[in-house]
């Protein structure tokens, strides 16, 4: 194992779980405790526990904070209010994703970016360069703690109230003073708590001693891609643009930002190819990098724990890309059968 | 659940992690106790077709978990005889027994003196010692 991987303030209390550590965009992370599989279905089922203590908090500050963000990311920063938050796009001039983050509004003129752990720096480097007078771009990833608690039974394991998704408040877990954020990347109800550093292995230990499961990276993959979340590096890159992946949704195109207009013309000349999900019609599990037939490849693919299937998502010609199309995925040489499903391709309601 | 970790006595074993039982002119083969415990549970096996030809140290199947997908080595040339239908259908047989109900293939040997140069229990396990 490298020396120069980085640890997150719970490294160790991962170790002495048992956990299996693999490295993940420089870090040391655990991947699986018990299984990625029992991982995940407790996240489905109950309530599961992710140290993603790794992700990047940007500060954003000044009066003149939030037009500068209006003018870097896509969505519509100027429609959260005060304890809201919003999933949002950092593009470049060709309407490219150079992160995708959570941007929460914390008062009047002072913003926090939750970003990718493997962006941490990009996207501090990018808002940085742009940086104008009146606002401060301030890194503060090694001052936080971030455990994210997800899972249908998680704010009752907690003792937490229900609250509007995409909204944040200070609060209470277990004797620790945390940012609690109602939002996610399972598709779950949940939180996503960010306390000090120095606060999180208590905050880590209150909330597995309240029956939460502790999950991996393994589980988080396979729970995002479930529901179709996209990761960064996999399913958007630089290279993808938002219309493409199906994120127009967080582009407001009747505003300027960086890359509107490219955004704006792929719209309207309606892009080439489409992000698209698919499940297996074959038993075989599609996996990052597989070609599909036509001119179209796997961004990200795993065997799904809630469905016992081969599931994916991928670039294909716009054509192909609606509901019921049949996919033909290389997989090592051999042709495999998939079938393009609306997103999410696991719908809660139906399970 | 997972097994205990073990190495049966009677098994001769391949330092790629594969077991193999010889019985007469025939042998049945599976992955051992460390290569499903690195894997994590499995999800798919890609089996051969019964009447391949197997070469051994060469891949003559795939597993794969959530996370991977690995190789599977043949310790021993033959024919395949048999696939673990039960395997194909419930990967997670393989973590469950992987020398039992987990077996993965059944074959009929190609050349007997092979399994001589195989890994008895003690070197196997000083291998996996080493990993």
């Amino acid at each position: 194992m490298s020396a120069t991987l980085r640890q997150t303030p719970l490294h160790d209390a991962h170790v002495a779980l048992g956990a299996r550590m693999v490295p993940f965009a420089g870090w040391d992370m655990p991947v699986q405790y018990e299984g990625v599989i029992p991982e995940h279905l407790a996240v489905r089922t109950r309530a599961g526990a992710f140290d993603v203590s790794h992700m990047g908090q940007l500060h954003v500050d000044g009066p003149a904070a939030q037009a500068f963000l209006e003018s870097v990311l896509s969505n519509d920063v100027d429609r959260v209010d005060d304890g809201g938050a919003q999933y949002t796009l950092l593009t470049n001039e060709t309407g490219g994703i150079v992160d995708d983050l959570i941007v929460y509004r914390l008062s009047h003129g002072c913003f926090l970016l939750v970003v990718n752990a493997g962006n941490r720096e990009v996207a501090y480097d990018w808002l940085k360069e742009r940086e104008p007078r009146g606002v401060e771009v301030r890194d503060a990833s090694e001052e936080y703690a971030l455990v994210a608690v997800q899972g249908p039974s998680s704010l009752e394991l907690l003792g937490l109230d229900e609250a509007p998704a995409f909204t944040h408040a200070m609060g209470e877990v277990a004797g620790v003073e945390t940012m609690i954020c109602r939002t996610g990347y399972t598709g779950e109800k949940g939180v996503e708590l960010l306390c000090p550093a120095e606060d999180g292995v208590t905050l880590w230990n209150a909330v597995l001693d309240r029956g939460v499961a502790p999950c991996g990276l393994g589980a988080r993959d396979t729970l995002r891609l479930e529901v179709c979340y996209p990761l960064h590096g996999n399913d958007i890159t630089q290279e993808t643009d938002a219309i493409s992946a199906g994120l127009g949704w967080v582009c407001a195109l009747d505003t300027e930002f960086t890359g509107a207009d490219a955004l704006r013309r792929v719209k309207e000349d309606g892009p080439e190819r489409r992000l698209a999900a698919f499940v297996m019609e074959e038993k075989a599990i599609p996996r990052q990098g597989m070609a599909i037939a036509g001119g179209g490849e796997v961004t990200s693919g795993t065997h799904s724990p809630s469905l016992d299937v081969g599931i994916g998502m991928g670039y294909v010609p716009s054509a192909s890309a609606t509901a019921d199309t049949e996919l033909e995925i290389d997989v090592r040489g051999k042709p495999r059968r998939a079938r393009v499903v609306a997103k999410p391709i696991y719908k809660k309601e139906t399970h | 659940m997972a097994a205990e970790e073990s190495y049966p006595d009677d098994l001769r074993y391949h330092p790629e992690h594969d077991w193999a039982r010889v019985e007469g002119d025939e042998a049945v083969l599976g992955i051992t106790w460390f290569a499903q415990d690195a894997l994590g549970e499995l999800v798919h096996f890609e089996a051969p077709e019964a009447g391949s030809t197997l070469r051994k140290d060469a891949s003559y199947a795939e597993v794969e978990s959530v996370k991977a997908v690995s190789d599977v080595i043949a310790p021993l040339s033959g024919e395949v005889l048999e696939v673990n239908q039960k395997v194909v259908d419930e990967p997670e047989t393989v973590n469950e027994d992987p020398y039992g109900e987990g077996w993965l293939v059944r074959i009929r040997l190609g050349d007997a003196g092979e399994a001589d140069a195989l890994l008895d229990v003690g070197a196997y396990k000083a291998h996996v010692a080493e990993q």
